[in-house]
C-alpha cells in the first residue's frame, strides 16, 4: 500500500514538473518527522516506566496522579513544564558551542535509528555496513558530550565530560570487539542478514559470553548506572549538563533515552534473534508479530537496564577502568579466538 | 549506493533542525527571560567559583585515548576479516585466514601488555 502510494506521487510529480529528487528527499524528510515522533513517544513511555519501575523496587508508586491511571500523563507534564522553562546560559559559557553541543547529541541519536530493523521490511535504511554504521555513528555522542561539559565553563561540567570520554572510549573497544564474533557467524554487516542468520539458533546461545561482554559495555556506553560516573550526582551534581536547563536538558535527556532503546535494539538483532518469535495469536499479519516480538525484546533488555540500577552499586572511576581494560577485553578477545577455533574445527 | 547514505544526511539535518525548533522557536515563544546576575552565575554549590573551568587535565586520560587509538585500528580491519571469514572456511582455507588473523592480533596484544606493565591502564 505504501509502495503503491510513493509511486502515485512519483507520476504525479512527474506531471507537475518537479524533479525526482525532490520527491525524494521529501520522503526522506517525511521518514524522518516519523522517526523523530517515534522516539518521542518512546522516551515519554520508558521515562514513565522507569519511574514507576524505580518505584516499585524501592516499594514505592512513583507518579500517581497525573491523567489518572498510574500517572500515565506525568511525562508529557514535565515536557511541556520543561518548555515552558526559562532558558538560562550563564556569563562564563562558550555561547556558541553551548547552543551546538544539544544538536550533536540529539542528531547523531536520531541517525542511528536508520538502521534499526523493527521488522520485515521496517527498517528505514538497510545499509549494508549496519552494525560498523553504529559503531562508528554512536561514539560521536562523545563529542557533543566533551562540547557540552566544556563549553559550560563549570568545574563539575568538564570533570564530567573528561570522565566521559574517557569512559566510553574504555568501553567502545570491548563493545566492538564482543560484536566480532557474531559478524563471523552471520558473515555480514547487514542487519537483516544478521537477523536471517540466526533462523536456526539465536546467537545468544553459542555466545552467550559476547552478549554479557556486550551488554556490560552498552551500559558504560549509555552512562547507565552502575557506571554512570560521569554524571555521578553525590559528586559531579549532574556532570556534564550541569549548567543547562529547560528545554536544552531536555534535549540531551531526550537523546539518552533514545540511545538506550538503540542499544537494547542492536542486542536483540545481533543476539536475540532481531523480530524472530513465535506468532501467539494465528490470524493477526506476520508483520505484526515481528513488530510485537522485536518491541517486546527490546523494552525487556531496557527493564533489565533499569532493574540493575537499583541492584548494582556505582563504581569508582579506577574499578571501572580496572574492568573495561582489564577484564572485559581480554575475555572478549578470548571469546573472538574461541569462536575462530571452533568455527574452523567444526568447518 | 550513494542514495543509501542520503537517509544520514537528512536525519543529521532534520535531528539539528528538530533541537533548533525547540530551543530556538517553539520554547522561545512561551518561556519567559528574566535575567539576574545571579542567575548567569556559574554553579558551584552556592560558593563564589575560583579560578576558570578550563583546566590543565590530568596526563591519564591522555594515555587512555593513546591505547584506544590503537584497538580503534585493529578493530578497523577485524571487521572486514571477520565478514569474509565464512568465506574461507568454505574455500577450505579457515585455518590459514584464522592464524593470519591471530598473528595480527598477538602482535597487537604485546603492545597491550606493554601498556599494562607499564601502568598505562593504572587510574592514579
Amino acid at each position: 500500500m505504501i509502495e503503491q502510494l510513493v509511486q502515485r506521487l512519483y507520476t504525479l510529480s512527474a506531471t507537475w514538473d518537479i524533479p525526482p529528487l525532490v520527491v525524494q528527499l521529501l520522503l526522506m524528510v517525511v521518514v524522518a518527522v516519523i522517526i523523530i515522533l517515534f522516539v518521542s513517544v518512546s522516551v515519554m513511555f520508558l521515562v514513565w516506566w522507569e519511574r514507576k519501575i524505580s518505584a516499585h523496587i524501592q516499594a514505592r508508586f512513583g507518579p500517581m496522579r497525573v491523567g489518572g491511571w498510574h500517572g500515565w500523563a506525568q511525562s508529557i507534564a514535565d515536557g511541556i513544564k520543561l518548555i515552558l522553562k526559562e532558558d538560562i546560559v550563564p556569563q562564563a559559557a562558550d555561547r556558541i558551542i553551548f547552543a551546538l553541543a544539544p544538536m550533536v547529541v540529539f542528531a547523531t541519536a536520531l541517525t542511528l535509528y536508520i538502521i534499526i530493523p523493527f521488522g520485515p521490511g521496517l527498517i528505514v535504511k538497510d545499509l549494508n555496513i549496519g552494525v560498523l554504521f553504529y559503531i562508528s555513528l554512536s561514539s560521536l555522542t562523545v563529542v557533543g558530550i566533551v562540547m557540552a561539559g566544556w563549553s559550560s565553563g563549570n568545574k563539575y561540567s568538564a570533570l564530567g565530560a573528561l570522565r566521559s570520554a574517557a569512559q566510553v572510549v574504555s568501553y567502545e573497544v570491548p563493545l566492538v570487539v564482543s560484536v566480532l564474533p557474531v559478524i563471523m557467524l552471520a558473515g555480514s554487516l547487514r542487519m537483516t542478514d544478521i537477523i536471517a542468520a540466526q533462523e536456526k539458533i539465536w546467537f545468544i546461545v553459542p555466545q552467550v559470553v559476547a552478549f554479557l561482554t556486550f551488554f556490560t559495555a552498552a551500559l558504560a556506553e549509555t552512562n547507565r548506572l552502575p557506571f554512570d560516573i560521569p554524571e555521578a550526582e553525590s559528586e559531579l551534581v549532574a556532570g556534564f549538563h550541569v549548567e543547562y536547563s529547560g528545554i536544552r536538558f531536555a534535549m540531551f535527556f531526550m537523546a539518552e533515552y533514545a540511545n538506550m532503546f538503540t542499544v537494547s535494539a542492536i542486542a536483540v538483532t545481533c543476539f536475540l534473534g532481531g523480530w524472530r518469535g513465535p506468532a501467539l495469536v494465528p490470524f493477526l499479519p506476520e508483520k505484526f508479530w515481528a513488530v510485537f516480538w522485536f518491541l517486546t525484546k527490546t523494552y525487556f533488555l531496557i527493564f533489565v537496564m533499569i532493574w540493575l540500577r537499583w541492584t548494582l552499586a556505582r563504581l569508582r572511576v579506577d574499578q571501572l577502568m580496572n574492568l573495561g581494560w582489564k577484564v572485559l577485553l581480554p575475555i572478549a578477545f578470548l571469546n573472538l579466538g574461541v569462536t575462530g577455533v571452533v568455527m574452523v574445527l567444526l568447518g | 549506493m550513494a542514495a543509501d547514505y542520503g537517509y544520514v544526511g537528512v536525519f543529521l539535518i532534520v535531528g539539528v533542525l528538530f533541537v533548533i525548533l525547540n530551543v530556538e522557536v517553539l520554547s522561545r515563544l512561551l518561556r519567559p527571560k528574566r535575567p539576574t546576575p545571579e542567575k548567569l552565575t556559574t554553579y558551584e554549590c552556592g560558593e563564589e567559583p575560583i579560578g576558570g573551568s578550563w583546566i590543565r587535565f590530568h596526563v591519564r586520560y591522555y594515555l587512555y585515548a593513546l591505547v584506544y587509538i590503537v584497538f580503534a585500528v585493529e578493530v578497523i580491519f577485524l571487521y572486514p576479516w571477520a565478514v569474509i571469514f565464512k568465506d574461507f572456511i568454505k574455500e577450505g582455507l579457515g585455518a590459514l585466514a584464522f592464524l593470519e588473523m591471530l598473528v595480527f592480533i598477538i602482535i597487537l596484544l604485546l603492545g597491550f601488555i606493554y601498556a599494562w606493565r607499564k601502568g598505562a591502564l593504572e587510574w592514579v
